[in-house]
C-alpha cells in the first residue's frame, strides 16, 4: 500500500475539513448515538476526577489549614493558640448561622497566651498593589492598637523592586517593632522618629504603602467591631488549634 | 497508516515541528510562565502529562468517536487530564501551583493538545500515537526551558534559583516581566531565522559551486 | 466578592492587566487576525460580546452548581465556551456574512482562545461577584480591542516599511507586542 500513501493522504485531508462544519451525508450516525457517546465519555471523566479527587482533597485542605496556621503564629508572636472568629451582622461571633458557608464569611483570628488572656487578633486582607492584588496578615493588640507583626502571603509586585516588601528583612521587621496605629509612610530618613511611622522601600514607594494601607483599612474596619467585645469561645473545645 | 517511522513520530515533534517555536501553538504559557526555569518545567511537566494521557485515550477509543462529536470528545478528554494534573499539583506541589496559578488550567484550551488528537491520534495506533505526543511535549519543554532559561538569566541573574553571578549582578528585569516574555521570543524567532537563511544561502551557493 | 473597587477591577483589566499585553491571553488571534484595524476592531468587538456572556455564565455555574462539585469546574467552563462560541458563530453568519467570511478561522478558534477561558479562570480565582464579573469582561475585552486595533494599525503602517528578510512575519510581531508591553507598564501604579 505504499504507493497508495498519496492517496491517503489526500483522504486524511477530507477529514480534517474544518471542525465546526457539520457532515451533512453521515445522517446514518443517530443523534442517540452521538449523545451516548458524550455521555459515557461525560460519566468515565467524572468518574475518574471524583477518584482522584478523593485522594488529594484532604492532602491539599490540610496544607492550607497548615499554612494558615502558620501564618498566623507568625504575625502574633507570644501566643500559644488562637480561634477563628467570624463577621455574622455586625458582631463578633465563634459560630456561623445554621447551614451558613464558611467562604461567605470574613474572619479574624484571636491569639491567646497560656493563661488563656486574648493576647492579639491577626487580620488577613488584601487590596491592589502596583501589579495585582497584594494579600497580607497582619496581628495588632487590641489593648493598645500596637502592631505586632506582618507577613505578605500573596504578591505579583514587581521582582527586584515591589517584591522587596517580603524579601527585604529591614522593612519587614518594621512591623514587628510595635508601631502604633494608624501607621503612616514616611520616605526613609524623613521620618521625624514618631512611634508610627513606617520607612517606605526607596524605588518601591506604591507597593510599600498598599502594605501600609491594608493594614490601616484593615483596622478601621475591625477595631469598632472588635472593641464591641470578643464574646467567650469554648475554650477546650479549640484546642484542635493549639500550637503543635 | 501513516508512512513515517515510530522514531520519526517522535523526532518530528522535538524540533521540525516544534510546537512552540514553528507552528506558533501554545504561546500563551510559552510567555506566561517563563519567567523562571522552574515555572517552566512545572508547566512543561504538566502539558506533559496532558498530552501524552489525551493522546493515549483518544488513539485507543478512536473507533467509538462519532465524527461529528469528535471535538467535543477530544476537549472533553484534555479537560479531565487538565482538572486531574490540577488537583495533583496542587496536592504535590502546592508551590509551583500558586505561582503557575490559573495557566494550568489553561492548559485545556492549548491549541497545541487539541491540534495532535486531530491530526494523528484519532487515525494512528495507540503507540505511535504516545510516540508523537511525547515528541510533541519535549519539543515544548525545551522551547519552554529555553526562554526560562534566557529570562531567569538576564532577568535575575539565576538558574533554578541558583546565583550564577553574584550579588554584583544588575538584573535585566525586564526580562521576567511580560514585556521580556514578548521580546526573547521574538529575539529566538529572530535567531533562528537568521541561522535558517544562513543554510539556505550556503546550501544554494553548494548547488552553484558543483554545476 | 472581592474587596476591589469596579473601577479599579474595569481600569486594571483594560490597561494596567491588559489581557493580552500583560496577561498573555488572547494571543492566537492577536497574531493572526491583527493585520487590519477594521477586521481587528469587529474581532475585538466578538470577543467583547464572548466576554461577557462568558462571564455571566461562569457566575451561574460557580454559584449554582460547582458549590457542591468545585472539581469540574475545569470540565463545565470549557463545555460552556465552546457552546457560546458555537451560537456566537451561529448569530454572525447570519447577521453579517461578510464579517463571517473576514473573521475566518478566528471565529471557531475563540474556543481554544485563552482569553475567555482565562476570564472565567480568573474570575473564579478572585472571586468576583455578578456585577464584578461583568465590568472585568468589559473591561478585558476593551482592552484586547485595544492590544489588536494598536497591533493592527502598526502593522499597517510597516508594510510600508523596509524590515530586514530574518524578522518578517511573527519575529517582529512579537518585538512589537513587547515593545506595546513596555509603554502599558507605564500605567501601572494608577490605581
Amino acid at each position: 500500500m505504499n504507493e497508495d500513501g498519496m492517496i491517503e493522504d489526500v483522504q486524511i485531508e477530507e477529514s480534517t475539513a474544518s471542525p465546526s462544519q457539520e457532515n451533512p451525508v453521515q445522517a446514518e450516525v443517530s443523534t442517540f448515538r452521538l449523545v451516548a457517546t458524550l455521555a459515557v465519555a461525560g460519566a468515565l471523566a467524572g468518574l475518574l476526577i471524583v477518584l482522584v479527587n478523593q485522594h488529594t482533597k484532604p492532602i491539599i485542605d490540610k496544607y492550607k489549614a497548615e499554612q494558615l496556621q502558620k501564618a498566623v503564629y507568625e504575625v502574633l508572636p507570644g501566643v500559644e493558640r488562637y480561634t477563628t472568629y467570624y463577621l455574622v451582622g455586625n458582631a463578633l461571633s465563634f459560630a456561623l448561622p445554621e447551614g451558613a458557608k464558611e467562604s461567605e464569611y470574613k474572619r479574624i483570628y484571636v491569639g491567646y497566651d497560656n493563661s488563656s488572656q486574648i493576647k492579639g487578633v491577626a487580620i488577613s486582607r488584601g487590596e491592589s498593589g502596583f501589579q495585582d492584588v497584594v494579600q497580607v496578615i497582619f496581628g495588632f493588640d487590641p489593648a493598645t492598637g500596637n502592631l505586632l507583626g506582618m507577613k505578605v502571603l500573596d504578591s505579583k509586585e514587581t521582582p527586584g523592586l515591589g517584591d522587596k516588601i517580603f524579601k527585604d528583612q529591614a522593612f519587614v521587621d518594621q512591623f514587628f517593632a510595635g508601631p502604633a496605629t494608624p501607621l503612616v509612610g514616611v520616605k526613609a530618613g524623613a521620618g521625624k522618629g514618631k512611634p508610627n511611622e513606617i520607612d517606605t522601600i526607596t524605588g518601591a514607594t506604591i507597593s510599600s504603602k498598599v502594605v501600609i494601607d491594608i493594614i490601616n483599612h484593615g483596622l478601621e474596619k475591625w477595631r469598632p467591631v472588635i472593641d464591641k467585645g470578643i464574646p467567650a469561645a469554648p475554650t477546650d473545645s479549640v484546642d484542635e488549634e493549639a500550637k503543635q | 497508516m501513516r508512512v513515517t517511522t515510530p522514531s520519526q513520530d517522535f523526532i518530528r515533534g522535538i524540533w521540525e515541528e516544534n510546537p512552540v517555536l514553528i507552528q506558533m501553538l501554545g504561546l500563551c504559557p510559552a510567555l506566561a510562565v517563563t519567567n523562571s526555569v522552574k515555572n517552566a518545567l512545572a508547566m512543561s511537566a504538566a502539558t506533559f502529562f496532558v498530552i501524552c494521557c489525551s493522546s493515549v485515550l483518544v488513539s485507543t477509543f478512536k473507533r467509538f468517536i462519532p465524527n461529528e462529536v469528535r471535538i467535543s470528545a477530544y476537549i472533553l478528554v484534555i479537560a479531565t487530564f487538565v482538572t486531574l494534573a490540577d488537583m495533583m499539583l496542587q496536592a504535590y506541589a502546592p508551590v509551583q501551583h500558586k505561582e503557575l496559578g490559573a495557566f494550568i488550567a489553561l492548559i485545556v484550551v492549548n491549541c497545541m493538545i487539541l491540534g495532535r488528537q486531530e491530526a494523528f491520534s484519532a487515525k494512528n495506533g495507540v503507540f505511535r500515537s504516545l510516540l508523537d505526543a511525547m515528541g510533541t511535549g519535549v519539543g515544548f519543554t525545551i522551547a519552554l526551558v529555553m526562554m526560562g532559561g534566557f529570562r531567569e538569566i538576564l532577568g535575575t541573574g539565576s538558574f533554578l534559583e541558583y546565583s550564577l553571578f553574584g550579588p554584583n549582578f544588575e538584573p535585566w528585569v525586564i526580562m521576567v516581566l511580560p514585556a521580556g516574555g514578548f521580546l526573547m521570543l521574538g529575539f529566538i524567532l529572530l535567531a533562528m531565522g537568521f541561522f535558517e537563511q544562513r543554510k539556505k544561502a550556503k546550501a544554494s551557493l553548494a548547488v552553484e559551486s558543483s554545476s | 466578592m472581592s474587596d476591589q473597587t469596579l473601577f479599579s477591577i474595569f481600569f486594571s483589566a483594560m490597561v494596567v492587566n491588559n489581557f493580552t499585553l500583560a496577561m498573555f491571553l488572547g494571543l492566537c488571534p492577536f497574531m493572526g487576525v491583527s493585520a487590519r484595524v477594521e477586521t481587528a476592531l469587529r474581532m475585538g468587538l466578538a470577543n467583547i460580546f464572548v466576554l461577557v456572556l462568558t462571564s455571566l455564565s461562569a457566575w451561574v455555574l460557580n454559584t449554582f452548581i460547582l458549590e457542591t462539585v468545585p472539581y469540574l469546574r475545569i470540565i463545565s467552563f470549557i463545555i460552556v465556551v465552546a457552546s457560546l462560541v458555537q451560537i456566537v458563530e451561529m448569530v454572525v453568519k447570519k447577521l453579517s456574512p461578510t464579517l463571517f467570511r473576514q473573521l475566518g478561522i478566528f471565529l471557531p478558534l475563540m474556543t481554544t482562545n485563552c482569553a475567555i477561558f482565562g476570564l472565567a479562570i480568573f474570575q473564579t480565582n478572585r472571586g468576583y461577584g455578578f456585577l464584578q464579573g461583568i465590568i472585568f469582561a468589559v473591561g478585558a475585552g476593551l482592552g484586547l480591542t485595544l492590544a489588536l486595533v494598536l497591533m493592527a494599525s502598526i502593522r499597517e503602517s510597516v508594510e510600508f516599511s523596509d524590515v530586514p528578510g530574518v524578522a518578517k512575519g511573527t519575529g517582529l510581531v512579537l518585538i512589537i507586542a513587547g515593545t506595546l508591553s513596555l509603554a502599558f507598564m507605564g500605567f501601572a501604579g494608577l490605581l
